[in-house]
């Protein structure tokens, strides 16, 4: 057994880069303000001190072309972890991600490999508005050739980041904004969790709730206050959601034959829709009541703290969504 | 000797450049008091820019900003009770409080909006100095941009088409030196980005951003152009920030005798002391003036304290067609 530390998940974070780069010469990092400043949620502090500028780079604003520099380095060799400040500012290197890393290998027959991940925050956070504020993981998990992490504890966030910066393909690796300060105990030294392996973050045999990113932390708390009412609830972290794990849903599913999909992004089109559609097509048998999902609304992020609060699942929402469910379908 | 300037036209510059330098002071005030949250980057020591360039202007023409907007907001022209109300999310705030400092537009009075993407003005400043040759507006469209945002894309692309169609479009690129802690130098080798306007074959100026008359005459000789041969113009003017790059950032890699130099060329001390040396106006005349702004924006906080929040009905209403 490996000696437990408590740490923040943006440590965790920072430690993953720094053993990786530590033990492989190929790996380096860039972004905006990365280095002296140790980014904007500062993952990156002191890593310019011991790999030096050429290894811990900070770019020019100009996202579209160093992030196309991250595909060619990674097609000529070098292992690239690229930052975007906000996951929103991805939009600014769609041709990059989708047209190039992502279909490279496929384009090559298999002979090239962009082994290039690409470290990025999303969701609301504390007033940030429209455009800062984004969960934009549906539009990568559209694309074949991105895999697609998105840790919710400290010890994830170390093991996944390893993983990924190991993994020959590119990965697309959302962080959450409110989750950078959330401490967890972490295993010192090296390990990794392989990219899709789920976790099941809590037991429970009436609902079964499947959840990623910050909908981890407020499911949990939601099935804490739930337990008390005597509901047992379950909660399944995906934590890569490409490659998904099917099997570790949908035993939960057979298990507790009801399902809440908890996501913080908007319904229209998101993750939790098509997640819903395999389990239906796999397991239709076992479900007692129809699955539901517990979304953000159909609309940019409001400024107003408020209105904020409305558009994304809350963890009063979560409770009586699992109070509804259970409730209604149990006799 | 012979004044340039009249005493009304000075004084409202002067005014406009107090304005925004009590607004950001108070406005960070009421931030550090909870009433503000999210994003704020203040416009402190580039008054100038926004004021000179305004001036220039009249309500026909188009003027986009960039995140460090609130300057360009008020040299255009915004009310400041909507603007105040906006920053605290309330509803009479220019956007209902769904926008927040980095969205703030006025189309009634040709403001494009704030932005939060850093560049993201530029194609559309473009795309009003496009719409007003299209339709033979007389008019040119402004666009606020950095030099952060000179190393996007859209730049370089933006200003090329913008030459390339002949445009009445003016790039004002706010060169404080700085992209958050990053100087210039370190993200761009040649850091005269004039010379990046030249290299397109743009009519280009380098000028002093802290004097509020270079800038407004700047921007009449760039209007002049655009106008009589033809656009676009590029106006590089070089500023600082009195601070970090956003209220939590306290700046401390601002180095001192840079920040002192250009503590020493403050523009609204700089406007203040043309009012009494050469204008002739007395001390107790322009307190006169400082006071009305100070009361205007008293008043501005005031009726945005007071101001109510949009309901989740109401809101829930405006976004059913999402
Ligand atoms: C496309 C994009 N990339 C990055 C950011 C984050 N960001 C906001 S302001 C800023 C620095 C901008 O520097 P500059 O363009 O010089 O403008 P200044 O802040 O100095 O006025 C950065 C990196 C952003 N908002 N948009
Ligand atoms: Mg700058």
């Amino acid at each position: 057994m490996k000696e437990m530390k408590e740490l923040m998940y943006r440590e965790a974070l920072n430690h993953a880069l720094l053993e990786e780069m530590r033990s492989d010469d190929t790996v380096f990092i860039m972004g905006e303000g990365i280095a002296e400043r140790g980014g904007s949620f500062k993952v990156t502090v002191d890593l310019l001190n011991e790999f030096g500028a050429e290894r811990v780079i900070d770019t020019p604003i100009s996202e579209a072309s160093f992030t196309g520099a991250g595909v060619g380095a990674a097609i000529a060799g070098m292992k690239p972890v690229v930052e975007i400040l906000f996951s929103d500012f991805t939009m600014l290197i769609m041709d990059q991600l989708v047209n190039q890393a992502a279909k490279f290998n496929f384009m090559t027959g298999g002979a090239g490999n962009v082994p290039m991940v690409l470290r990025t925050q999303g969701g609301v956070g504390n007033g940030l508005a429209a455009q800062h504020s984004q969960s934009l993981e549906a539009i990568f998990y559209h694309i074949p050739g991105l895999k697609l992490v998105m840790p919710s504890t400290p010890k994830d966030a170390k093991g996944l980041l390893k993983a990924a910066i190991r993994d020959k393909h590119p990965v697309i690796f959302l962080e959450h904004k409110l989750l950078y300060m959330n401490k967890g105990l972490v295993p010192d030294g090296d390990y990794t969790i392989e990219l899709g392996k789920a976790d099941v973050k809590k037991e429970g045999s009436d609902v079964t709730i499947i959840a990623w990113s910050n909908m981890v932390p407020r499911s949990l708390a939601a099935a804490e206050k739930l337990e008390k009412e005597g509901i047992s609830v379950e909660v399944v972290d995906p934590r890569t959601l490409v490659p998904l794990d099917k099997e570790t849903i949908l035993e939960s599913v057979r298990k507790t034959e009801h399902v809440i999909i908890v996501q913080e992004a908007i319904r229209r089109g998101g993750i939790g829709s098509d997640i819903a559609s395999i389990i239906q097509e796999e397991v239709f048998d076992y479900l007692n009541a129809p699955i539901k999902i517990v979304a953000g609304l159909n609309t940019p992020v409001p400024f107003n703290l408020n209105l904020e609060k409305i558009v994304v699942p809350q963890e009063e929402d979560i409770i009586s969504a699992v109070q509804d469910l259970v409730g209604v379908y149990q006799e | 000797m012979e004044l340039k300037y009249s005493k009304e036209f000075v004084t409202n510059v002067y005014k406009t450049l107090l304005t925004i330098r009590v607004f950001e002071t108070e406005c960070i005030k009421l931030y550090r008091q909870g009433f503000i949250r999210g994003y704020f980057h203040p416009y402190l020591g580039e008054e100038a820019i926004a004021v000179g360039v305004c001036a220039a202007l009249t309500d026909k023409d188009y003027i986009t900003s960039t995140h460090r907007g609130h300057g360009h907001c008020i040299a255009n022209g915004a009310n400041l009770d909507k603007m105040i109300a906006e920053l605290l999310g309330k509803k009479d705030g220019y956007c209902k409080g769904l926008g927040g400092s980095m969205h703030i537009a006025d189309t009634t009075k040709g403001n494009l909006g704030a932005n939060g993407i850093v560049g993201a003005g530029i194609p559309i400043g473009i795309g009003a100095a496009l719409a007003t040759k299209i339709r033979k507006d007389d008019a040119v469209a402004v666009t606020f941009s950095s030099d952060g945002a000179a190393n996007n894309g859209v730049f370089s692309e933006g200003l090329n088409l913008a030459a390339a169609w002949d445009l009445p479009f003016i790039m004002v690129l706010e060169n404080n030196q700085y992209a958050v802690s990053t100087p210039i130098k370190e993200s761009t080798r040649e850091v005269e980005l004039v010379k990046r306007g030249e290299s397109l074959g743009v009519k280009s100026f380098r000028i002093d951003g802290n004097n509020v008359f270079e800038v407004y005459e700047t921007t009449k000789e760039a209007i002049r152009i655009c106008k009589e041969e033809k656009g676009p113009v590029l106006i590089e003017a070089i500023t600082f920030r009195h601070g970090g790059h956003h209220v939590n950032d306290p700046g401390l890699y601002l180095p001192k005798e840079e920040l002192d130099y250009y503590m020493s060329k403050d523009p609204v001390k700089f406007a203040r002391k043309y009012l009494i040396d050469d204008l002739g106006l007395n001390e107790s005349e322009v307190e006169e003036i400082d006071s009305g702004v100070n009361k205007q924006i008293e008043d501005s906080i005031e009726f945005a304290k007071e101001n109510g929040e949009m309901s989740s009905q109401e809101f829930l209403k405006f976004i059913e067609n999402y």
